[in-house]
């Protein structure tokens, strides 16, 4: 959540998440502190305000009561970053794109020594963002409640804002089915794009024959265009790790890992911060909170290969292999881990358990639509005017999220396309923004819901490109083991370059068609079965482009 | 290689027949003393291959040896896996790194256009290295920064790039940041 309810005393919340970072917050974060610290004023080597500095001083002579400057996790506008919320009596305000510079007049503004008011403070007046827009005020956050307003490097933040609260209350009253029971009434489904009923995948796990079990996250975000789960790690991991503890409770296992990739050092870092404060607290290693119950969760880094995403080749690279993936059956949550039965879900499903608990099941499953329960984090990029991270309820139209929420085109454009599920989903035509974002909704335009990740597309690109970024992308990521998909990517890659230089033939379409379904129909895994999704989204909305590339030869 | 017989690491199962590296290869302790704090696990092979990356800044042929020979793999397996993961790097990497993301939202805001102006300047294709080894250009495919887009990396600094339409500006722009210019090493 980014605005918070009045407060009596004021405190300055500095996102200090990867997204802001790249934008220079730690400077800010520096200054803001310094600034803090100083009374107002901002120590050497920070330029302070062009106030007067006999007034600066005079405040800080006079010992004005600590500022807490915190640092958080995303303020999801991440577009105008490095962003800094200010919480005082008067509700948030939240600021985008300060310099360091900046830091000393907000901390006057803050402690009231400004000699103008906000709204006439050159240094700060054009940068105040407003909280009211329908980016923030159509939000819901449950996944996200507590990024942005807990420290993630501090356990104790998270617990005073209810972190392990549900795992305790599970732990003392609720058996393993009935945690199972709650999160199938939730109707929750696996949100790293598959959409797999979650309590099923839950009870298929806990059911097989008694012997070891294993739980594992995937927090291998490789789709491009996508950081939800990135948000949730650097931003609240203590809900991911309360999650994940409930969860191996709920299917009877005692040994986990979290697998990320090695392109999130920041999440990495705050990641194991997490788990070191969380054994220390007794929330995860032997006799949790005081019962029977144990679990050691171990972080484990992935080396860049996007199809670690797919389960089976993820659980080779857990074991320290290639991450090459394997037919399935068996499933994972039968023979997975050292041939163990493992539970494998995505950051956001986990990071849904704890509210779930605590509201019930039925709570959540009145949120959302039909068929897809709850609330969704996407992450809204491109040719669009507010970047940053959004959690709706399903259900919600594209047209809301994009237009009403993310401000359209920055160029005052019309959006040609929405990209939906990365390199496994496809473009939504403008025509038909007023889809309601669901899993089968989705799916029946040619694309897919995947992991969240929103790709607005304005009208200066053209689709055959589009679709030849993609395949060149498959092509790279492609494991190599099954031939329809490592040789097949590299085939259509070739035939959309025709179209992409405008030298395609007739037969070229069809062969493009063709070779699309058979991708599609006979690779081994999920990458290469869903390679073709770009091509044949791009073909069935955008065939004008396609046709108008063909060369005077055809 | 010499064909001189491998030394077993103490304790070492005799089973699997590995060709030694160069001489100093198993003496590197720093590699020794990582492999034995993770307690010669084979499934920490991905762990371990990046701690000795970080260590060399790639992986060179006798560390990979020494890691099979202390965790007890084929070599084979060792290198499969060295060589299957884009991060890993079985060459000496370049002074100077620059990496411009290609991933969707840059692509949609120019990353392609950015990408281009950065090989006319270094003279490099994507993914190539100067032949001095003091500049190496990349591409990578999404870091999670698509509200910077487009960005690149350059020495581990991400820098979101302005601009992209007037090439002039961009050029100023690349200058301040320290790239070479106008190089015709090719």
């Amino acid at each position: 959540m980014v605005a918070l309810p009045p407060c009596e005393r004021p405190r300055l919340r500095c996102c200090a998440a990867s997204g802001c970072r790249s934008a220079g917050a730690r400077p800010l974060l520096a200054a803001l502190r310094a600034a803090a610290a100083a009374g107002g004023t901002a120590p050497d080597g920070i330029a302070a305000g062009d106030q007067a500095a006999d007034d600066i001083s005079a405040g800080a002579s006079a010992a004005p009561e600590p500022l807490e400057v915190r640092s958080v996790g995303c303020l999801r506008l991440c577009g105008e970053g490095p962003l800094v919320a200010w919480d005082g009596p008067e509700g948030t305000r939240l600021f985008g794109g300060l310099a360091p510079a900046a830091a000393a007049a907000l901390v006057d503004q803050v402690r009231g020594l400004a000699s103008l008011p906000l709204a006439a403070d050159p240094a700060l007046v054009s940068h105040q963002l407003d909280l009211e827009q329908p980016f923030f005020r159509l939000q819901r956050p449950l996944v996200l409640e507590g990024c942005g307003i807990v420290d993630p490097e501090r356990i104790e933040a998270a617990l005073a804002h209810g972190s392990y609260a549900q795992l305790r209350r599970v732990l003392h009253e609720l058996s393993p089915e009935a945690v199972r029971e709650q999160v199938r009434r939730s109707g929750l489904r696996g949100r790293g794009g598959g959409g797999y009923p979650t309590g099923l995948k839950w009870d298929t796990v806990a059911l097989q024959p008694p012997g070891r079990r294993y739980v594992v996250c995937n927090a291998d975000e490789g789709d491009p265009g996508a950081f939800m789960d990135r948000s949730v790690l650097e931003g609240d991991p203590h809900r991911l790790l309360e999650g994940m503890a409930i969860a191996a409770y709920a299917v009877g296992a005692d040994h986990g890992y979290l697998y990320v990739r090695a392109e999130y050092p920041l999440a990495i870092e705050r990641l194991r911060l997490a788990l070191q404060q969380a054994r220390q607290q007794g929330l995860l290693g032997p006799s949790i909170a005081g019962t029977a119950f144990a679990l050691e969760l171990e972080v484990r880094v992935g080396a860049g290969a996007y199809v670690c995403g797919e389960e089976t080749a993820l659980l080779h690279s857990i074991q320290g292999q290639r991450g090459i993936p394997r037919t399935r059956p068996p499933y994972p949550a039968q023979a997975g881990l050292w041939g163990a039965p493992t539970l494998i879900n995505n950051v956001e499903t986990f990071a849904a358990v704890p509210v779930i608990l605590r509201q019930g099941g039925d709570w959540y499953a009145a949120i959302g639509s039909e068929g897809s329960r709850g609330t969704k984090v996407f992450s809204l990029s491109g040719a669009i005017r507010h970047t940053g991270l959004v959690e709706v309820p399903m259900g919600i139209s594209l047209r809301t999220v994009v237009e009403t929420m993310g401000g359209g085109d920055p160029d005052g454009g019309a959006v040609k396309a929405v990209q939906t599920g990365g390199p496994s989903g496809g473009c939504i035509p403008a025509d038909l923004l007023d889809t309601p974002v669901d899993f089968e909704s989705l799916l029946s335009l040619g694309s897919m819901m995947g992991s969240g990740g929103m790709v607005v597309i304005g009208q200066g690109t053209a689709m055959p490109e589009v679709a030849r970024h993609f395949m060149a992308f498959s092509v790279n990521e492609s494991c190599g083991k099954c031939v329809p998909c490592r040789a097949g990517t590299v085939q259509l890659l070739a035939l959309l370059d025709r179209f992409v230089e405008q030298r395609a033939t007739a037969a070229d379409l069809e062969a493009l068609e063709a070779l699309c379904a058979m991708v599609k129909a006979t690779s081994l895994c999920g990458l290469g079965q869903a390679a073709p999704n770009p091509v044949l989204s791009t073909l069935r909305h955008f065939r004008q482009e396609y046709t108008a590339a063909l060369g005077p030869g055809s | 290689m010499s064909a001189a017989t491998p030394v077993p690491a103490p304790g070492a199962e005799p089973q699997i027949h590995l060709r030694p590296g160069p001489g100093p290869c198993d003496g590197d302790e720093r590699i020794a003393r990582l492999i034995r704090r993770q307690g010669r696990q084979g499934d920490g092979l991905i762990e371990v291959l990046h701690q000795v990356q970080e260590i060399h800044g790639y992986l060179p042929k006798p560390a990979l040896l020494q890691v099979a020979r202390a965790l007890r793999l084929p070599l084979s397996r060792v290198y499969g896996v060295a060589s299957f993961y884009h991060l890993f790097r079985l060459q000496a990497p370049a002074t100077h790194r620059c990496a411009v993301c290609l991933g969707t939202a840059c692509f949609v805001r120019g990353g392609g256009r950015l990408a281009a102006g950065l090989q006319r300047r270094l003279g490099l294709a994507l993914n190539q290295t100067r032949d001095d080894g003091t500049w190496a250009l990349e591409q990578l495919s999404c870091i999670g920064a698509c509200g910077q887009a487009p960005v690149l990396v350059l020495d581990g600094v991400l820098f979101s790039a302005p601009l992209l339409d007037q090439p002039k500006a961009l050029d100023c722009w690349l200058t301040s940041l320290g790239l070479p210019a106008g190089v015709e090493t090719r």
